[in-house]
C-alpha cells in the first residue's frame, strides 16, 4: 500500500441507506493521487459510458469528497469536492479549506463516495468506523449559521452521550449546504464554517438533489503513516516558514488585489465587466483592516498564512453582518462588479451569499449579469418583482440573491446559472443578452481579466480550460508554467491550498508528494503524463456533456463576448483583445495538449496515454 | 472551535489547589516540584474521568486509544506549544513566570469561553452562534 493514504473510501448509497468501503489499486492511486485527478477517474470509470444522458441533479450522479495523499501534511489540508457538474456538465475539482480532509483520514478513510439520493433530508455522522445516516429534517431550510450552531451542539451531545468518561469533544468538521443548495440552484456551493465554499461546479445543488444535508466527521485515530517522517518534518517547516514572511497572504490574504488588479492592472470586474478599472482607491484593504476585521488572523488548522480575516459591521445599516472577510474574489464580485464599493456593503453581501448557501462568485456573476439587463431597460422592475436592481445598492442585491436562493420569481431563473439564464431571458424576452454573460462552458469567469494583460490568466487561459471560467484553473504555455492548469491538478489532487506554496520552488511539492508516499514523481512526468492524461478525461466528459447543454469547442472555447470589447476606461482605455490572436494561441495551445485543431482529444494522444475507452468515447464527435 | 473564528486553546490552566491531583482515586496524579505543573502516572492511571469532572473547565483528556488521562506537564519546563507560536509570530503563548494569580479563573468549558468571546466578537446576541 501507498503511504499517506488511510487505504479505503467510505461509498454511501443514500437511495438503499448502505454502506461499504472502496479500495483502488495502487497503480489507480499512483496515477490520480486523489481530489482531482481521482475524481475525474472514479467518475469516467462508472458514469462514463451514459455520461451525456447523466442529470446532475438525478440520483445516478456521484457526489465526491475526496482528500489526497498530501492532506493533513502539507499545511493547509483541504477537501476536494466534485461529480458531474451542474454547470458545465464536465467535471470540476472544486476544492474547500477547514479540518474536513484531515478529520476524515484521522478517521481512516481517503474519501467519501455518495451514491443514490435520500427519500427525505439527511445527514452523515461519521466517527472513525461509527457510521449513521440521520434525519436531517430539523436542520433542513436553516442557514448557514444556524446549520453549523444546531449541528455542531447535536454532534457534541451525541458523542459525549456514546462516548461517556471521555471529557469534552472537539467539534468535528462539517461540510453543509444552506437553503440554495436545497434549492438545487446551480450557483450553491458546498460550504464549511460559515464562509469556505467549494464553489466552482455547482455542487452544492448536487448535494441538495440527493437530499444530504451535512456530512459530520470525526476522526481520533492518527495519521496514516508517511514514507519518510524526517523529510515530511523538514518540508513543512519549509512551507511554514515561506509562509511567515509573506506579508501578502498572511497580512490582507488577497484581499489587497482590490487595489493591485483593481486600480493597477485594471483587470477587476467593474459592473458586470463593463469597465476593469475603478479610482475607488478607498476599496483597498486599508479600509477594510481599519473599519470592519475583529480578528485578523484565521485559520484553519496547521496553516500557517491564515489569509482568512473575521468581519463584523458594528454600526450602521448593516450591522450584524458577519463573515471572513471579503477575499479579493467576494471583494470584486460582491462588491465592484455590482457598483458596491464600501467595505460595510461588501461584508453585508458576502455574509448574506453565506448565509444562504451560494458561491459568492458565480451568484455575484448572475447578479450583475442581471443588473446589466435592468440598465438596459431589458429586464424590468416587474420582472424582478418589485426590485431596482440599481447599481450599487446591496439591498437591492440582497433581495435578489434571496429570490435566487430560493427559486421565487426571477430567481428562479437566475438560479439556473449565467449561462443557462440567458438562453432563459434571451427566448422570453427575444432578445439575444449573450453579450452580457460572462462565463466559460456554464461558469462564471473568476475575477482577472484578460483584457489588460497585466493579471495572470492569458487571452485564452478561460477558453481553454477544461473548467471553463475557473480562475484557479488556467490554461498557459508552456504547460508546466506555475498558471497552468496542469500545474493546479496537482495542488487539486494532492488535496492541499496552493497558496502556501507561492514563494518555494517549484519542486518542492513533488518532493513533498515523494517524502509522503515514498513515490519519485518528477514536475516533468506530472505534466507530461499524469497530469495530462487527468486533464484529458475532464476534456472528454466536458465534451460529451449533456443531457440539457453540449459545448461545440469550436463555439465554447471562447471568451466571453464581453472580453472582446475594448476596455472603455483606465489607465489602458481603448485596448482590446483580437479574435485572430485569441485564436492562434488557441491553437497552439491544442498542439501542445495534443487535441485536433477543433478541440477534440486526439486518437493518437488518447492511445499514448492508454485512454482507449475515452478515444472510443469521443468517435461521435470527431 | 464551538463557532467559526471562535478558536481559543483550552490549555491546562494551572490552578493553585490542584482539584484534579485530589480527585484521583488511585494517586496517579502528582505536581512537580520544579514546575508545579501535574504529572501523570500512566502505569497507575486507570481512566476513570473523575479529574476531568473535577476540573473546573472540564480539560483533561482521555487518549482515545490508551485510555490514559492526558495533562498538560508543559514539557518538563519548556513548553513547545509556546515555542511554536513564538515562532509563527502569532504571539498568543508566551512563558511568565509562576505566581498566585488566579489562574483557576482561567479552567472553564469550551461553551463558557466560546458564548464570551463570541459576544465580544460578534456582538450582543453572538452567543447564538454557539
Amino acid at each position: 500500500m501507498i503511504r499517506g493514504y488511510a487505504g479505503k473510501f467510505l461509498e454511501v448509497d443514500l437511495s438503499a441507506k448502505s454502506f461499504k468501503e472502496v479500495k483502488f489499486s495502487d497503480e489507480v492511486l499512483k496515477d490520480y493521487v486523489g481530489g482531482r485527478g481521482l475524481a475525474a477517474k472514479i467518475l469516467w470509470d462508472r458514469l462514463g459510458s451514459k455520461w451525456e444522458t447523466v442529470d446532475p441533479l438525478g440520483p445516478e450522479n456521484l457526489l465526491l469528497f475526496l482528500t489526497g495523499p498530501l492532506t493533513g501534511f502539507f499545511p493547509g489540508g483541504r477537501i476536494c469536492v466534485s461529480g458531474k457538474s451542474p454547470q458545465s456538465n464536465g467535471v470540476v475539482g472544486s476544492t474547500v479549506g477547514g479540518e474536513f480532509g484531515v478529520e476524515l483520514k484521522c478517521a481512516g478513510y481517503d474519501g467519501i463516495i455518495v451514491a443514490g439520493e435520500a427519500e427525505k433530508p439527511v445527514y452523515l455522522f461519521v466517527k472513525d468506523s461509527d457510521l449513521e445516516i440521520r434525519d436531517a429534517s430539523h436542520i433542513w431550510g436553516l442557514d448557514a449559521k444556524q446549520t453549523t450552531a444546531v449541528l455542531t451542539r447535536e454532534c457534541r451531545e451525541l458523542l459525549k452521550a456514546r462516548y461517556p468518561q471521555k471529557g469534552e469533544w472537539k467539534e468535528p468538521s462539517i461540510l453543509y449546504i444552506g437553503p440554495a443548495g436545497e434549492n438545487k440552484v446551480r450557483t450553491a456551493a458546498v460550504a464549511a464554517k460559515w464562509s469556505h465554499a467549494a464553489g466552482y461546479g455547482g455542487y452544492g445543488a448536487v448535494m441538495g438533489s440527493k437530499r444530504l444535508k451535512a456530512i459530520a466527521v470525526k476522526g481520533t485515530g492518527p495519521l496514516p503513516e508517511v514514507a519518510d517522517l524526517e523529510d515530511v518534518k523538514t518540508l513543512m517547516q519549509e512551507v511554514c516558514n515561506n509562509a511567515y514572511e509573506s506579508e501578502l497572504w498572511r497580512r490582507w490574504g488577497t484581499g489587497s488585489a482590490g487595489y493591485e488588479v483593481g486600480a493597477r492592472t485594471s483587470s477587476e470586474p467593474v459592473r458586470n465587466w463593463q469597465e476593469e478599472w475603478h479610482d475607488e482607491r478607498s476599496f483597498g484593504v486599508n479600509e477594510f483592516e481599519n473599519r470592519v476585521w475583529v480578528k485578523q488572523y484565521w485559520g484553519d488548522f496547521g496553516c500557517p498564512t491564515t489569509c482568512l480575516k473575521l468581519a463584523v459591521v458594528r454600526s450602521g445599516k448593516f450591522k450584524g453582518a458577519i463573515t471572513d472577510n471579503p477575499d479579493y474574489e467576494l471583494q470584486a464580485y460582491l462588491g465592484t462588479n455590482l457598483g458596491i464599493f464600501t467595505p460595510e456593503e461588501n461584508v453585508f453581501m458576502a455574509s448574506v451569499i453565506d448565509d444562504l448557501g451560494l458561491c459568492g462568485i458565480q451568484t455575484g456573476n448572475v447578479l450583475g449579469f442581471a443588473a446589466e439587463l435592468f440598465q438596459r431597460g431589458i429586464l424590468t422592475k416587474e420582472d424582478l418583482d418589485g426590485i431596482e436592481l440599481k447599481w450599487g445598492d446591496a439591498e437591492a442585491f440582497a433581495a435578489l440573491a434571496k429570490k435566487i436562493a430560493y427559486r421565487e420569481g426571477i430567481g428562479n431563473i437566475l438560479a439556473e446559472g449565467t449561462y443557462r439564464a440567458a438562453l432563459k431571458i434571451g427566448e422570453m424576452k427575444g432578445v439575444d443578452v449573450m453579450p452580457y454573460a460572462v462565463q466559460v462552458k456554464g461558469i462564471g469567469v473568476g475575477a482577472h481579466g484578460i483584457r489588460s494583460e497585466k493579471d495572470y490568466p492569458e487571452i485564452y487561459s478561460y477558453a481553454c480550460s477544461v473548467q471553463g471560467g475557473d480562475h484557479t484553473s488556467t490554461a498557459c504555455m508552456p504547460l508546466d508554467d506555475f498558471r497552468s492548469e496542469l500545474m493546479m491538478t496537482f495542488h487539486d489532487s494532492g488535496v492541499y491550498c496552493y497558496f502556501n506554496v507561492f514563494g518555494l520552488s517549484r519542486t518542492l511539492v513533488f518532493n513533498f508528494y515523494k517524502a509522503v508516499t515514498g513515490i519519485e514523481l518528477t514536475k516533468e512526468d506530472w505534466v507530461a503524463t499524469k497530469a495530462m492524461k487527468i486533464i484529458q478525461l475532464q476534456r472528454a466528459m466536458l465534451l460529451l456533456g449533456g443531457p440539457d447543454l453540449k459545448w461545440n469547442p469550436e463555439i465554447h472555447d471562447d471568451n466571453p463576448p464581453r472580453f472582446y470589447e475594448p476596455l472603455p476606461s483606465g489607465p489602458l482605455k481603448g485596448k482590446a483583445i483580437e479574435k485572430a490572436r485569441v485564436d492562434e494561441e488557441k491553437r497552439r495551445y491544442y498542439e501542445l495538449v495534443g487535441w485536433d485543431e477543433r478541440g477534440i482529444p486526439k486518437s493518437e494522444t488518447l492511445r499514448r496515454l492508454g485512454l482507449d475507452d475515452v478515444d472510443k468515447a469521443l468517435e461521435k464527435l470527431r | 472551535m464551538l463557532a467559526p473564528g471562535i478558536e481559543f486553546p483550552h490549555f491546562c490552566a494551572q490552578c493553585e489547589d490542584y482539584p484534579c491531583v485530589e480527585a484521583c482515586p488511585v494517586n496517579a496524579l502528582s505536581v512537580s516540584k520544579e514546575t508545579g505543573a501535574v504529572i501523570v502516572d500512566s502505569n497507575t492511571c486507570i481512566g476513570c474521568g473523575k479529574c476531568i469532572d473535577a476540573c473546573p473547565g472540564r480539560i483533561p483528556h482521555l487518549h482515545p486509544k490508551e485510555n490514559k488521562i492526558l495533562i498538560c506537564d508543559l514539557c518538563g519546563g519548556d513548553p513547545q506549544c509556546v515555542k511554536v507560536c513564538q515562532e509563527g509570530l502569532w504571539n498568543v503563548l508566551r512563558i511568565v513566570p509562576r505566581g498566585n494569580y488566579s489562574y483557576k479563573l482561567y479552567a472553564r468549558t469550551p461553551e463558557e469561553i466560546a458564548r464570551d468571546l463570541a459576544v465580544k466578537i460578534f456582538g450582543e446576541d453572538g452567543a447564538r452562534y454557539v
